[in-house]
């Protein structure tokens, strides 16, 4: 779940984060500060909105119900579309940072050369951009790892299907078996903190090049 | 060969607002544009490789026009098939001398490999003898090397005409003199046309065959005869 929803946002987060970051156009921060609104929400409102938006008698839900037979409440699929929102801000900030932080004389030089727009983007931008998009994917991944509040009320929690660590530690504390709680709890604790080590690393050695 | 312009752009937000109006027309091999730095000169050069698009006015090389506003014309930099010098060079920080030198020569989705070769990089990286560097990265050359390799990444790609922006500025005074020489004998053999945007006269003694001023954002006085005293008699050595 944590693969799909940083996978998600690896593609959209550095996406828009080019957009914001190297096109003018009206409403442009206000289209950024909408889009940070899930980083700062409570992750129940978060969650309220998103049932409102996918739910079953949701807008957007109730039409992929009614076209395609689809429902995302109390499946997996919800649960990244969950998790994909809450940390997609970081992908985004990161990545707007890291186009933000390439040198547009660079991409002016591979014009002069002969390069298309596209060409520029994946031998220019992209490789200069790409540690601090990368750290910013790591702390996704962390962050979806540890998905709790919206995850839950968009997706429940069926064991093996949308239940997240960190709502498994919180039943496991609540049905007192504490030594599955101290597992899980060790597990996610060293996942975080390697990812956090590796996202380290590669941002300086970003800034270094 | 020959430059034919007459644009007009007005950049900055609302507080501080840019005029550019430049006119000039030029068949001189060599044109020096002259002005104190906020004179717009960059901005010029950029509009000549089309990497700014004026707001009004229209750009003609040998014949072709590159941009008219009233027709709607605007080649891109890439189409425009320039070579262009950029001040601190511009470089790609992640390749090295060869991958920097070929990048021109494929405009496909991926970088050239690090053993990049071909004809016509060798014939550069032997021209301006960057062999024994080939495998560094821009990080670890000398600022002359540097230009060097901007030199070789721009000539390898043939193009009509060389565009320089402040060519020797990044460059230690004792290395610019040699340097200018070194470029001089360079143009002269492979006899490109070129335009040059300085704010040093020495580079008028140099190159300027042909000279304009430039002052706060348009063309002031212009060098007509482009056999002036300044620029005859004076390439040393």
């Amino acid at each position: 779940m944590a693969a799909w929803a940083t996978g998600i946002n690896l593609v959209l987060g550095t996406a828009v984060g080019w957009l914001l970051a190297r096109k003018t156009f009206p409403g442009r921060e206000l289209v950024d500060a909408i889009l940070t609104l899930p980083f700062v929400l409570p992750p129940t409102v978060l969650g309220y909105y998103l049932l409102v938006l996918i739910g079953r008698r949701g807008w957007l839900g109730g039409w992929l119900h009614d076209t395609f037979g689809i429902n995302l409440i109390f499946t997996w699929q919800g649960a990244v579309i969950a998790a994909s929102l809450v940390a997609f801000p970081l992908v985004l900030k990161a990545a707007r940072t890291a186009f933000e932080a390439v040198d547009p004389q660079l991409e002016q030089a591979a014009r002069v050369l002969g390069l298309g727009e596209w060409a520029v983007f994946f031998r220019v931008t992209v490789p200069l951009a790409w540690p601090g998009i990368l750290a910013g994917t790591l702390l996704v991944f962390a962050r979806s790892m540890g998905e709790f509040g919206a995850t839950l009320m968009v997706a429940g929690s069926i064991p093996g299907k949308t239940q997240t660590l960190s709502i498994a530690v919180y039943e496991a504390v609540q049905a007192g078996q504490d030594s599955i709680a101290n597992t899980l709890v060790l597990i996610t604790s060293i996942t975080c903190i390697v990812v956090l080590l590796l996202a380290g690393r590669l941002a300086p050695s970003g800034a270094r090049r | 060969m020959s430059f034919s312009v007459d644009i007009a752009k007005s950049v900055g937000g609302t507080r501080r607002r840019f005029e550019l109006r430049v006119a000039f027309e030029t068949t001189a091999r060599r044109t020096v544009i002259y002005g104190p730095s906020g004179a717009g000169k960059s901005l010029t050069l950029q509009a000549l490789a089309g990497l700014l698009v004026p707001d009004r006015g229209r750009i003609v090389f040998g014949g072709e026009t590159l941009f008219d506003a009233a027709a709607r014309v605007h080649v891109p930099a890439r189409a425009r098939r320039f070579g262009y010098l950029f001040q601190d060079y511009a470089l790609f920080p992640g390749l090295n001398v060869r991958q920097n030198v070929a990048f021109g020569l494929s405009t496909g989705l991926r970088n050239p490999p690090g053993n990049a070769g071909g004809a016509a990089v060798e014939r550069w990286l032997d021209a301006l003898q960057l062999r024994e560097v080939a495998l560094q990265r821009p990080a670890e050359l000398s600022g002359g090397h540097r230009q060097r390799v901007a030199l070789a990444r721009a000539l390898v790609n043939e193009p009509r005409a060389l565009l320089l922006d402040e060519p020797f500025s990044a460059l230690d005074p004792e290395l610019r003199q040699r340097t200018r020489g070194e470029l001089d004998r360079l143009l002269t053999a492979i006899g490109i046309p070129i335009v040059m945007i300085t704010h040093d006269p020495d580079d008028i003694e140099w190159f300027g065959e042909r000279t304009l001023y430039l002052r706060e954002g348009g063309i002031r006085e212009v060098d007509d005869d482009g056999l002036d005293g300044s620029a005859a008699g004076n390439k040393r050595g």
